[in-house]
Protein backbone atom coordinates (compact mmCIF):
# COMPACT_ATOMS: atom_id res chain seq x y z
CA UNK A 1 0.00 0.00 0.00
CA UNK A 2 1.31 2.99 -0.98
CA UNK A 3 1.84 6.03 1.48
CA UNK A 4 -1.70 7.77 2.59
CA UNK A 5 -0.97 11.63 1.09
CA UNK A 6 -2.89 14.43 2.70
CA UNK A 7 -3.49 17.53 1.55
CA UNK A 8 -3.89 20.95 3.00
CA UNK A 9 -6.95 22.85 3.20
CA UNK A 10 -8.03 26.03 4.30
CA UNK A 11 -11.59 26.38 6.39
CA UNK A 12 -13.17 28.77 7.49
CA UNK A 13 -14.68 28.73 11.11
CA UNK A 14 -16.72 31.26 12.02
CA UNK A 15 -17.78 34.39 11.75
CA UNK A 16 -20.81 32.69 13.24
CA UNK A 17 -19.86 29.62 14.74
CA UNK A 18 -21.40 28.59 17.95
CA UNK A 19 -17.46 28.19 19.46
CA UNK A 20 -16.23 31.21 18.53
CA UNK A 21 -17.90 33.33 21.59
CA UNK A 22 -19.57 36.01 19.33
CA UNK A 23 -18.56 36.89 15.80
CA UNK A 24 -15.00 35.72 15.14
CA UNK A 25 -13.58 34.29 12.00
CA UNK A 26 -10.81 32.16 12.25
CA UNK A 27 -9.19 30.84 8.52
CA UNK A 28 -7.73 27.44 9.85
CA UNK A 29 -5.21 25.44 7.84
CA UNK A 30 -5.39 22.24 8.48
CA UNK A 31 -3.58 18.86 7.34
CA UNK A 32 -6.17 16.30 8.33
CA UNK A 33 -7.35 17.07 11.88
CA UNK A 34 -3.91 19.09 13.01
CA UNK A 35 -3.73 23.00 12.10
CA UNK A 36 -1.10 24.78 10.23
CA UNK A 37 -2.30 27.78 11.69
CA UNK A 38 -5.49 29.51 12.40
CA UNK A 39 -5.37 32.85 12.29
CA UNK A 40 -8.23 35.54 13.50
CA UNK A 41 -10.04 37.58 11.45
CA UNK A 42 -11.86 40.43 13.51
CA UNK A 43 -13.99 43.20 13.23
CA UNK A 44 -17.78 41.53 12.03
CA UNK A 45 -18.83 44.03 15.41
CA UNK A 46 -16.92 46.87 14.81
CA UNK A 47 -19.09 49.81 15.58
CA UNK A 48 -16.70 52.40 16.50
CA UNK A 49 -17.32 53.26 20.26
CA UNK A 50 -13.88 55.34 19.78
CA UNK A 51 -15.80 57.68 17.23
CA UNK A 52 -18.88 58.53 18.77
CA UNK A 53 -17.13 58.89 21.80
CA UNK A 54 -15.53 62.21 20.33
CA UNK A 55 -19.24 63.28 19.27
CA UNK A 56 -20.78 62.10 22.84
CA UNK A 57 -20.61 64.36 25.85
CA UNK A 58 -18.24 62.92 28.92
CA UNK A 59 -21.80 62.08 30.58
CA UNK A 60 -23.03 61.30 27.55
CA UNK A 61 -20.67 58.68 26.72
CA UNK A 62 -21.26 56.62 29.95
CA UNK A 63 -24.45 54.41 28.16
CA UNK A 64 -21.50 53.56 25.33
CA UNK A 65 -19.32 52.17 27.69
CA UNK A 66 -21.41 49.28 28.41
CA UNK A 67 -21.02 48.07 25.09
CA UNK A 68 -17.15 47.65 25.01
CA UNK A 69 -17.79 44.47 27.11
CA UNK A 70 -21.03 43.49 27.81
CA UNK A 71 -20.45 40.87 29.93
CA UNK A 72 -18.22 42.89 32.38
CA UNK A 73 -20.14 46.76 32.23
CA UNK A 74 -19.67 47.58 35.76
CA UNK A 75 -15.59 47.72 35.00
CA UNK A 76 -16.27 49.54 31.78
CA UNK A 77 -18.24 51.91 33.35
CA UNK A 78 -15.97 52.37 36.20
CA UNK A 79 -12.82 52.65 33.91
CA UNK A 80 -14.38 55.76 31.98
CA UNK A 81 -15.64 56.89 34.81
CA UNK A 82 -12.67 57.05 36.51
CA UNK A 83 -10.33 58.13 33.74
CA UNK A 84 -12.43 61.63 33.53
CA UNK A 85 -12.56 61.83 37.34
CA UNK A 86 -8.47 61.45 37.04
CA UNK A 87 -8.43 64.12 34.59
CA UNK A 88 -10.92 66.76 36.04
CA UNK A 89 -9.99 66.19 39.29
CA UNK A 90 -13.05 64.70 40.79
CA UNK A 91 -13.30 63.10 44.21
CA UNK A 92 -16.15 60.57 45.08
CA UNK A 93 -17.39 59.83 48.24
CA UNK A 94 -16.31 56.62 50.05
CA UNK A 95 -19.48 54.89 49.82
CA UNK A 96 -20.05 55.45 46.37
CA UNK A 97 -16.46 53.79 46.13
CA UNK A 98 -17.86 50.93 47.81
CA UNK A 99 -20.94 50.65 45.58
CA UNK A 100 -18.84 50.62 42.50
CA UNK A 101 -16.42 47.55 44.10
CA UNK A 102 -19.68 45.47 45.12
CA UNK A 103 -21.15 46.02 41.46
CA UNK A 104 -18.04 45.55 40.23
CA UNK A 105 -17.25 42.22 42.22
CA UNK A 106 -20.98 40.94 41.55
CA UNK A 107 -19.67 41.69 37.83
CA UNK A 108 -17.08 39.23 38.09
CA UNK A 109 -18.85 36.87 39.55
CA UNK A 110 -21.09 36.40 36.53
CA UNK A 111 -18.60 37.40 34.01
CA UNK A 112 -16.57 34.10 35.27
CA UNK A 113 -19.77 31.80 35.93
CA UNK A 114 -20.74 32.70 32.06
CA UNK A 115 -16.94 31.82 30.81
CA UNK A 116 -16.36 28.56 33.01
CA UNK A 117 -19.95 27.42 31.87
CA UNK A 118 -19.47 28.06 28.07
CA UNK A 119 -16.15 26.72 28.51
CA UNK A 120 -17.71 23.30 29.70
CA UNK A 121 -20.13 23.96 27.15
CA UNK A 122 -17.65 23.89 24.37
CA UNK A 123 -16.00 20.46 25.34
CA UNK A 124 -18.99 18.90 25.57
CA UNK A 125 -20.55 19.50 28.98
CA UNK A 126 -24.46 21.14 28.82
CA UNK A 127 -25.35 20.95 32.10
CA UNK A 128 -22.68 22.90 34.22
CA UNK A 129 -23.52 25.69 31.48
CA UNK A 130 -27.25 25.83 32.80
CA UNK A 131 -26.07 25.77 36.27
CA UNK A 132 -23.58 28.71 35.82
CA UNK A 133 -26.85 30.64 33.84
CA UNK A 134 -29.04 30.03 36.90
CA UNK A 135 -26.83 31.53 39.20
CA UNK A 136 -26.41 34.19 36.74
CA UNK A 137 -29.43 35.22 37.03
CA UNK A 138 -30.22 35.19 40.81
CA UNK A 139 -27.37 37.81 40.40
CA UNK A 140 -29.29 40.00 37.58
CA UNK A 141 -32.13 39.67 40.19
CA UNK A 142 -30.02 41.24 42.29
CA UNK A 143 -28.19 43.75 40.15
CA UNK A 144 -31.77 44.74 38.40
CA UNK A 145 -32.64 45.73 41.84
CA UNK A 146 -29.26 47.62 42.60
CA UNK A 147 -29.43 49.95 39.00
CA UNK A 148 -32.72 48.39 37.23
CA UNK A 149 -30.80 46.71 34.24
CA UNK A 150 -29.79 43.30 33.51
CA UNK A 151 -26.87 43.82 31.34
CA UNK A 152 -26.66 47.36 29.95
CA UNK A 153 -25.92 48.33 33.45
CA UNK A 154 -25.10 51.87 32.99
CA UNK A 155 -24.43 52.18 36.72
CA UNK A 156 -21.86 54.10 37.58
CA UNK A 157 -21.57 57.99 36.67
CA UNK A 158 -18.47 60.19 36.77
CA UNK A 159 -18.82 61.40 40.51
CA UNK A 160 -19.95 58.42 41.82
CA UNK A 161 -23.05 56.24 41.16
CA UNK A 162 -26.57 56.38 40.20
CA UNK A 163 -28.33 55.10 42.68
CA UNK A 164 -27.46 54.38 46.43
CA UNK A 165 -28.58 50.31 47.38
CA UNK A 166 -32.21 49.97 47.84
CA UNK A 167 -33.19 49.35 52.00
CA UNK A 168 -32.63 45.83 52.76
CA UNK A 169 -30.28 44.88 49.36
CA UNK A 170 -27.19 43.92 51.25
CA UNK A 171 -29.17 41.27 52.95
CA UNK A 172 -29.97 39.51 50.31
CA UNK A 173 -26.50 39.80 48.36
CA UNK A 174 -25.32 38.25 51.30
CA UNK A 175 -27.90 35.29 51.17
CA UNK A 176 -27.04 34.82 47.37
CA UNK A 177 -23.22 34.32 48.64
CA UNK A 178 -24.03 32.22 51.53
CA UNK A 179 -25.73 29.47 49.38
CA UNK A 180 -23.31 30.39 46.49
CA UNK A 181 -20.35 29.72 47.94
CA UNK A 182 -21.24 25.73 48.35
CA UNK A 183 -22.26 25.88 45.25
CA UNK A 184 -19.53 26.16 43.84
CA UNK A 185 -18.19 23.16 45.63
CA UNK A 186 -20.77 21.37 43.86
CA UNK A 187 -19.69 22.99 40.36
CA UNK A 188 -16.34 21.59 40.97
CA UNK A 189 -17.56 18.08 41.91
CA UNK A 190 -19.86 18.52 38.83
CA UNK A 191 -17.11 19.69 36.01
CA UNK A 192 -13.39 20.91 37.68
CA UNK A 193 -12.99 17.41 38.80
CA UNK A 194 -14.60 15.96 35.58
CA UNK A 195 -11.73 13.45 33.79
CA UNK A 196 -13.09 14.31 30.50
CA UNK A 197 -12.45 18.03 30.78
CA UNK A 198 -9.45 17.59 32.37
CA UNK A 199 -7.90 15.58 30.16
CA UNK A 200 -9.64 18.38 27.31
CA UNK A 201 -7.76 20.84 28.08
CA UNK A 202 -4.29 19.79 30.23
CA UNK A 203 -1.53 20.85 28.04
CA UNK A 204 -3.21 22.39 25.60
CA UNK A 205 -3.15 25.58 24.28
CA UNK A 206 0.18 26.36 26.50
CA UNK A 207 1.40 30.16 27.35
CA UNK A 208 4.60 30.48 28.56
CA UNK A 209 4.94 33.23 30.76
CA UNK A 210 7.39 35.23 28.59
CA UNK A 211 4.93 35.23 26.12
CA UNK A 212 2.16 36.13 27.76
CA UNK A 213 4.05 39.29 28.90
CA UNK A 214 5.01 39.96 25.28
CA UNK A 215 1.93 39.85 23.99
CA UNK A 216 0.29 41.44 26.60
CA UNK A 217 -2.57 38.95 27.56
CA UNK A 218 -4.38 40.07 30.69
CA UNK A 219 -5.85 39.39 33.94
CA UNK A 220 -6.66 35.39 34.48
CA UNK A 221 -5.03 34.53 31.21
CA UNK A 222 -2.03 36.52 32.47
CA UNK A 223 -2.50 34.59 36.44
CA UNK A 224 -3.04 31.27 34.44
CA UNK A 225 0.17 31.41 32.88
CA UNK A 226 2.07 31.79 36.46
CA UNK A 227 2.55 35.47 36.93
CA UNK A 228 1.25 37.35 40.17
CA UNK A 229 -0.49 39.85 38.71
CA UNK A 230 -3.54 41.87 40.25
CA UNK A 231 -3.66 45.68 39.80
CA UNK A 232 -6.20 45.67 42.41
CA UNK A 233 -3.49 44.54 44.74
CA UNK A 234 -0.22 45.13 42.63
CA UNK A 235 -1.40 49.26 41.63
CA UNK A 236 -4.50 49.80 44.13
CA UNK A 237 -7.34 51.59 42.94
CA UNK A 238 -10.63 52.42 44.98
CA UNK A 239 -11.25 50.68 48.13
CA UNK A 240 -9.76 47.58 47.47
CA UNK A 241 -6.23 47.90 49.24
CA UNK A 242 -8.97 47.67 52.30
CA UNK A 243 -9.85 44.31 51.48
CA UNK A 244 -8.05 40.98 52.18
CA UNK A 245 -8.16 38.60 49.49
CA UNK A 246 -6.11 36.23 47.40
CA UNK A 247 -4.53 36.65 43.70
CA UNK A 248 -4.52 33.25 42.15
CA UNK A 249 -2.23 31.93 39.66
CA UNK A 250 -2.07 28.83 37.64
CA UNK A 251 -0.40 25.97 39.11
CA UNK A 252 -0.08 23.77 36.37
CA UNK A 253 -1.94 21.17 38.44
CA UNK A 254 -3.39 20.11 35.03
CA UNK A 255 -0.22 19.04 33.32
CA UNK A 256 1.23 22.36 32.34
CA UNK A 257 1.71 25.93 33.62
CA UNK A 258 -0.16 28.06 31.41
CA UNK A 259 -2.27 25.50 29.78
CA UNK A 260 -6.05 25.83 29.25
CA UNK A 261 -7.03 24.03 32.57
CA UNK A 262 -5.23 26.68 34.51
CA UNK A 263 -6.45 29.30 33.02
CA UNK A 264 -9.87 27.66 33.99
CA UNK A 265 -8.90 26.99 37.82
CA UNK A 266 -7.71 30.64 38.29
CA UNK A 267 -11.84 31.56 36.74
CA UNK A 268 -13.12 29.35 39.51
CA UNK A 269 -10.64 30.35 42.09
CA UNK A 270 -11.37 34.00 41.86
CA UNK A 271 -15.43 33.55 42.15
CA UNK A 272 -14.52 32.58 45.22
CA UNK A 273 -12.13 35.64 46.27
CA UNK A 274 -14.93 37.90 44.54
CA UNK A 275 -17.25 36.36 47.39
CA UNK A 276 -14.32 37.45 49.89
CA UNK A 277 -14.44 41.15 48.80
CA UNK A 278 -18.01 41.40 49.36
CA UNK A 279 -18.48 39.65 52.20
CA UNK A 280 -15.63 42.96 53.94
CA UNK A 281 -17.97 45.25 51.68
CA UNK A 282 -20.72 44.84 53.31
CA UNK A 283 -19.03 45.26 56.61
CA UNK A 284 -16.76 48.20 56.07
CA UNK A 285 -19.63 50.38 53.93
CA UNK A 286 -20.00 53.75 55.77
CA UNK A 287 -23.58 54.36 56.49
CA UNK A 288 -23.44 57.87 55.49
CA UNK A 289 -22.13 59.72 52.05
CA UNK A 290 -23.74 60.42 48.67
CA UNK A 291 -23.88 58.18 46.06
CA UNK A 292 -22.97 60.40 43.47
CA UNK A 293 -20.87 63.82 44.43
CA UNK A 294 -21.65 67.49 43.25
CA UNK A 295 -21.02 67.12 39.22
CA UNK A 296 -21.07 70.17 37.01
CA UNK A 297 -23.69 69.02 33.96
CA UNK A 298 -21.43 69.50 31.70
CA UNK A 299 -17.94 68.09 32.82
CA UNK A 300 -15.04 70.28 31.34
CA UNK A 301 -11.62 68.85 32.44
CA UNK A 302 -8.49 70.37 31.30
CA UNK A 303 -6.65 69.80 28.75
CA UNK A 304 -3.88 67.01 28.79
CA UNK A 305 -4.25 63.23 28.70
CA UNK A 306 -4.78 60.59 31.27
CA UNK A 307 -3.96 56.56 30.92
CA UNK A 308 -5.76 54.55 33.50
CA UNK A 309 -6.14 50.97 34.20
CA UNK A 310 -8.10 48.89 35.94
CA UNK A 311 -8.36 45.48 36.69
CA UNK A 312 -11.68 43.91 34.60
CA UNK A 313 -13.41 40.56 34.50
CA UNK A 314 -11.08 40.17 31.34
CA UNK A 315 -8.19 41.48 33.02
CA UNK A 316 -6.37 44.65 32.61
CA UNK A 317 -8.77 47.56 31.04
CA UNK A 318 -7.06 50.26 29.88
CA UNK A 319 -8.79 53.63 29.00
CA UNK A 320 -6.53 56.42 27.33
CA UNK A 321 -8.42 59.94 27.83
CA UNK A 322 -7.74 62.91 26.06
CA UNK A 323 -9.31 66.23 26.37
CA UNK A 324 -8.95 69.36 24.36
CA UNK A 325 -10.83 71.57 27.10
CA UNK A 326 -13.73 71.24 25.33
CA UNK A 327 -17.02 69.20 26.99
CA UNK A 328 -16.40 66.45 24.58
CA UNK A 329 -13.73 64.16 25.14
CA UNK A 330 -11.16 64.63 22.23
CA UNK A 331 -9.70 61.10 21.81
CA UNK A 332 -10.92 57.95 24.16
CA UNK A 333 -9.43 54.17 23.56
CA UNK A 334 -10.00 51.06 25.32
CA UNK A 335 -7.13 49.03 25.38
CA UNK A 336 -8.83 45.85 26.14
CA UNK A 337 -7.80 42.50 27.13
CA UNK A 338 -9.64 39.87 24.28
CA UNK A 339 -7.66 41.94 21.82
CA UNK A 340 -4.11 41.43 22.80
CA UNK A 341 -5.50 37.56 23.71
CA UNK A 342 -6.59 37.82 20.16
CA UNK A 343 -3.41 38.53 18.98
CA UNK A 344 -1.60 35.51 20.54
CA UNK A 345 -3.71 32.49 19.05
CA UNK A 346 -2.42 32.67 15.55
CA UNK A 347 1.19 31.46 17.12
CA UNK A 348 -0.45 29.19 19.65
CA UNK A 349 -2.71 27.58 17.05
CA UNK A 350 0.50 26.17 15.02
CA UNK A 351 0.25 22.51 15.31
CA UNK A 352 -2.59 22.16 17.34
CA UNK A 353 -6.12 20.08 16.39
CA UNK A 354 -9.42 21.88 15.65
CA UNK A 355 -11.05 21.03 18.41
CA UNK A 356 -8.27 21.86 20.64
CA UNK A 357 -8.77 25.30 19.62
CA UNK A 358 -12.08 25.30 20.43
CA UNK A 359 -10.81 24.53 24.21
CA UNK A 360 -7.87 27.43 23.34
CA UNK A 361 -10.67 30.36 22.35
CA UNK A 362 -13.06 29.32 25.24
CA UNK A 363 -10.17 28.96 27.97
CA UNK A 364 -8.93 32.56 26.96
CA UNK A 365 -12.73 33.92 27.71
CA UNK A 366 -12.29 36.60 24.91
CA UNK A 367 -15.88 38.54 24.17
CA UNK A 368 -16.39 40.24 20.63
CA UNK A 369 -17.14 43.34 21.09
CA UNK A 370 -14.32 44.06 23.60
CA UNK A 371 -12.02 43.16 20.46
CA UNK A 372 -13.54 45.20 17.93
CA UNK A 373 -15.55 48.12 20.30
CA UNK B 1 11.43 55.68 38.02
CA UNK B 2 9.20 58.74 37.48
CA UNK B 3 8.78 59.58 33.32
CA UNK B 4 11.52 62.17 34.55
CA UNK B 5 14.28 60.40 35.47
CA UNK B 6 13.73 57.39 32.72
CA UNK B 7 14.32 60.58 30.45
CA UNK B 8 17.22 61.05 32.56
CA UNK B 9 18.68 57.87 32.47
CA UNK B 10 18.14 57.60 28.61
CA UNK B 11 20.21 60.82 27.80
CA UNK B 12 22.95 58.95 29.87
CA UNK B 13 23.27 55.88 27.87
CA UNK B 14 25.80 57.17 25.22
CA UNK B 15 24.25 55.51 22.15
CA UNK B 16 21.85 57.64 22.12
CA UNK B 17 23.30 60.97 20.95
CA UNK B 18 20.14 62.59 19.41
CA UNK B 19 19.37 63.70 22.82
CA UNK B 20 22.11 65.28 23.82
CA UNK B 21 21.43 68.83 24.24
CA UNK B 22 18.24 68.80 23.33
CA UNK B 23 15.45 70.33 25.09
CA UNK B 24 13.75 68.27 27.94
CA UNK B 25 10.74 66.84 25.68
CA UNK B 26 8.82 66.21 28.72
CA UNK B 27 5.98 67.72 28.96
CA UNK B 28 4.23 67.91 32.26
CA UNK B 29 0.83 68.92 30.72
CA UNK B 30 -1.52 70.72 32.22
CA UNK B 31 -3.03 67.44 33.54
CA UNK B 32 -3.07 63.90 33.75
CA UNK B 33 0.17 61.70 32.61
CA UNK B 34 3.44 63.17 31.78
CA UNK B 35 4.68 62.10 28.29
CA UNK B 36 8.10 61.53 26.43
CA UNK B 37 8.23 62.90 22.46
CA UNK B 38 10.49 61.06 20.94
CA UNK B 39 11.80 61.79 17.00
CA UNK B 40 9.60 58.79 14.57
CA UNK B 41 13.31 57.66 13.40
CA UNK B 42 14.58 56.87 16.45
CA UNK B 43 11.36 54.72 17.66
CA UNK B 44 12.76 51.28 17.16
CA UNK B 45 16.30 52.55 18.69
CA UNK B 46 14.73 53.80 21.76
CA UNK B 47 12.10 50.88 22.62
CA UNK B 48 14.88 48.17 21.96
CA UNK B 49 17.01 50.09 24.95
CA UNK B 50 13.66 50.33 27.00
CA UNK B 51 12.87 46.63 26.49
CA UNK B 52 16.57 45.77 27.17
CA UNK B 53 18.20 47.61 29.37
CA UNK B 54 18.29 46.36 33.06
CA UNK B 55 17.54 49.53 35.03
CA UNK B 56 14.22 50.05 32.41
CA UNK B 57 13.08 46.43 31.81
CA UNK B 58 10.10 47.60 29.80
CA UNK B 59 8.58 44.02 29.02
CA UNK B 60 5.15 45.01 28.40
CA UNK B 61 3.79 47.27 25.81
CA UNK B 62 0.48 48.22 27.64
CA UNK B 63 -1.15 49.93 24.76
CA UNK B 64 -0.44 51.76 21.31
CA UNK B 65 -2.57 54.26 19.88
CA UNK B 66 -2.84 57.39 17.81
CA UNK B 67 -3.98 60.87 18.13
CA UNK B 68 -5.20 63.27 15.00
CA UNK B 69 -4.25 66.73 16.23
CA UNK B 70 -6.15 68.38 13.39
CA UNK B 71 -5.69 72.03 14.40
CA UNK B 72 -1.89 71.38 14.85
CA UNK B 73 -1.72 69.22 11.24
CA UNK B 74 -0.02 65.93 12.91
CA UNK B 75 -0.93 62.66 14.28
CA UNK B 76 0.46 61.57 17.62
CA UNK B 77 1.07 57.90 17.66
CA UNK B 78 1.89 57.31 21.57
CA UNK B 79 3.05 54.11 23.26
CA UNK B 80 1.98 53.23 26.70
CA UNK B 81 5.55 50.83 28.18
CA UNK B 82 4.87 49.20 31.52
CA UNK B 83 7.50 46.85 33.08
CA UNK B 84 6.28 44.48 35.74
CA UNK B 85 9.97 44.04 37.04
CA UNK B 86 10.13 47.88 38.38
CA UNK B 87 6.56 48.81 38.03
CA UNK B 88 7.14 51.32 36.32
CA UNK B 89 5.41 52.77 33.14
CA UNK B 90 6.42 55.61 31.01
CA UNK B 91 4.76 56.94 27.71
CA UNK B 92 6.43 58.03 24.78
CA UNK B 93 4.82 60.20 22.03
CA UNK B 94 5.83 60.66 18.30
CA UNK B 95 4.46 64.00 16.30
CA UNK B 96 4.13 63.10 12.77
CA UNK B 97 3.15 65.47 10.03
CA UNK B 98 -0.31 64.51 8.88
CA UNK B 99 -1.31 62.90 5.95
CA UNK B 100 -1.41 60.13 4.18
CA UNK B 101 2.38 59.26 3.69
CA UNK B 102 2.51 59.75 7.50
CA UNK B 103 5.02 56.29 8.60
CA UNK B 104 6.72 54.88 10.82
CA UNK B 105 9.35 52.03 12.14
CA UNK B 106 7.23 49.11 13.75
CA UNK B 107 8.04 48.01 17.27
CA UNK B 108 6.51 44.36 16.41
CA UNK B 109 9.72 43.00 16.70
CA UNK B 110 9.81 43.61 20.71
CA UNK B 111 6.74 43.35 21.88
CA UNK B 112 4.01 40.76 19.89
CA UNK B 113 1.23 42.15 20.52
CA UNK B 114 2.52 45.23 18.77
CA UNK B 115 1.30 43.74 15.74
CA UNK B 116 -2.22 44.03 15.93
CA UNK B 117 -1.85 47.33 18.19
CA UNK B 118 -0.43 48.33 14.88
CA UNK B 119 -2.76 47.11 12.15
CA UNK B 120 -5.54 49.30 14.49
CA UNK B 121 -3.66 52.24 14.10
CA UNK B 122 -2.92 51.66 10.41
CA UNK B 123 -6.79 50.76 9.96
CA UNK B 124 -8.20 53.71 11.84
CA UNK B 125 -5.94 56.85 10.76
CA UNK B 126 -3.64 55.52 8.12
CA UNK B 127 -0.61 55.77 9.25
CA UNK B 128 1.61 53.21 7.99
CA UNK B 129 4.36 50.64 9.77
CA UNK B 130 7.38 50.25 7.96
CA UNK B 131 8.37 46.31 8.30
CA UNK B 132 5.40 45.04 9.51
CA UNK B 133 4.99 41.78 9.20
CA UNK B 134 1.26 41.95 7.84
CA UNK B 135 0.04 45.79 7.26
CA UNK B 136 -3.45 44.91 6.53
CA UNK B 137 -6.62 46.58 8.21
CA UNK B 138 -8.01 44.52 11.14
CA UNK B 139 -11.22 46.25 11.76
CA UNK B 140 -12.80 47.82 8.60
CA UNK B 141 -13.06 45.33 4.99
CA UNK B 142 -9.72 46.11 3.03
CA UNK B 143 -11.59 47.81 0.13
CA UNK B 144 -13.30 50.47 2.79
CA UNK B 145 -11.95 53.80 1.96
CA UNK B 146 -10.92 56.37 4.29
CA UNK B 147 -9.77 56.11 7.80
CA UNK B 148 -12.34 56.50 10.43
CA UNK B 149 -10.80 58.26 13.21
CA UNK B 150 -8.96 60.89 11.10
CA UNK B 151 -10.86 64.11 12.22
CA UNK B 152 -11.95 65.03 8.80
CA UNK B 153 -13.72 61.50 7.80
CA UNK B 154 -16.37 61.32 5.08
CA UNK B 155 -18.31 57.88 5.34
CA UNK B 156 -18.09 56.98 1.59
CA UNK B 157 -22.21 57.28 0.70
CA UNK B 158 -21.93 53.88 0.32
CA UNK B 159 -20.35 50.38 0.06
CA UNK B 160 -20.83 47.87 -2.41
CA UNK B 161 -24.32 49.52 -3.07
CA UNK B 162 -25.27 49.18 0.71
CA UNK B 163 -25.98 52.69 1.46
CA UNK B 164 -24.34 53.82 5.00
CA UNK B 165 -27.09 56.21 5.71
CA UNK B 166 -30.58 55.55 6.30
CA UNK B 167 -33.95 57.55 6.71
CA UNK B 168 -34.83 58.59 10.38
CA UNK B 169 -37.08 56.01 11.93
CA UNK B 170 -39.27 58.60 13.25
CA UNK B 171 -40.32 61.50 10.55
Amino acid sequence: MGELRTQEMLLNMGPQHPSTHGVIRFVVKTDGEVMTTAVPDVGYLHRSIEKIAEKATYHGFMPWTDRVDYLAAMNCNYTYALAVERLAGIETSRRAEFLRVISMELNRIISHLLAVGALGMDVGAYTPFVHGLREREKVNDLIEELCGQRLTYNYARVGGVIYDMPPGWDKKVLSFINQFEPLLEEFNRLLTDNKILIHRLRGIGVITKEDAINYNLVGPNLRGSGVKWDLRKDIPYSVYPEFDFEIPVGTGEGGALGDCYDRYMVRIKEMRESCKILRQCFEKIPAEGEAQVKVPKKVRPPAGEVYVRTESTRGDLGCYLVSDGSDKPYRVKFRAGSFTAMSIVEKISRGMMIADLVAFIASLDVVAPEIDR
Amino acid sequence: MTPEEIYRELIKHSQIEWVEGAKLPVTSATSGDPFLVVPAAKILEIAKVLKTREEFSFDCLSSLTAVDRFANQRFEVVYHLFSYKHRHNVTLKIYLERGDTAHLSTVESLWGCANWFEREVYDLFGIKFDQHSDLRRIMLPDDWVGHPLRKDYKEQEDYHGIATTRPPLIQ
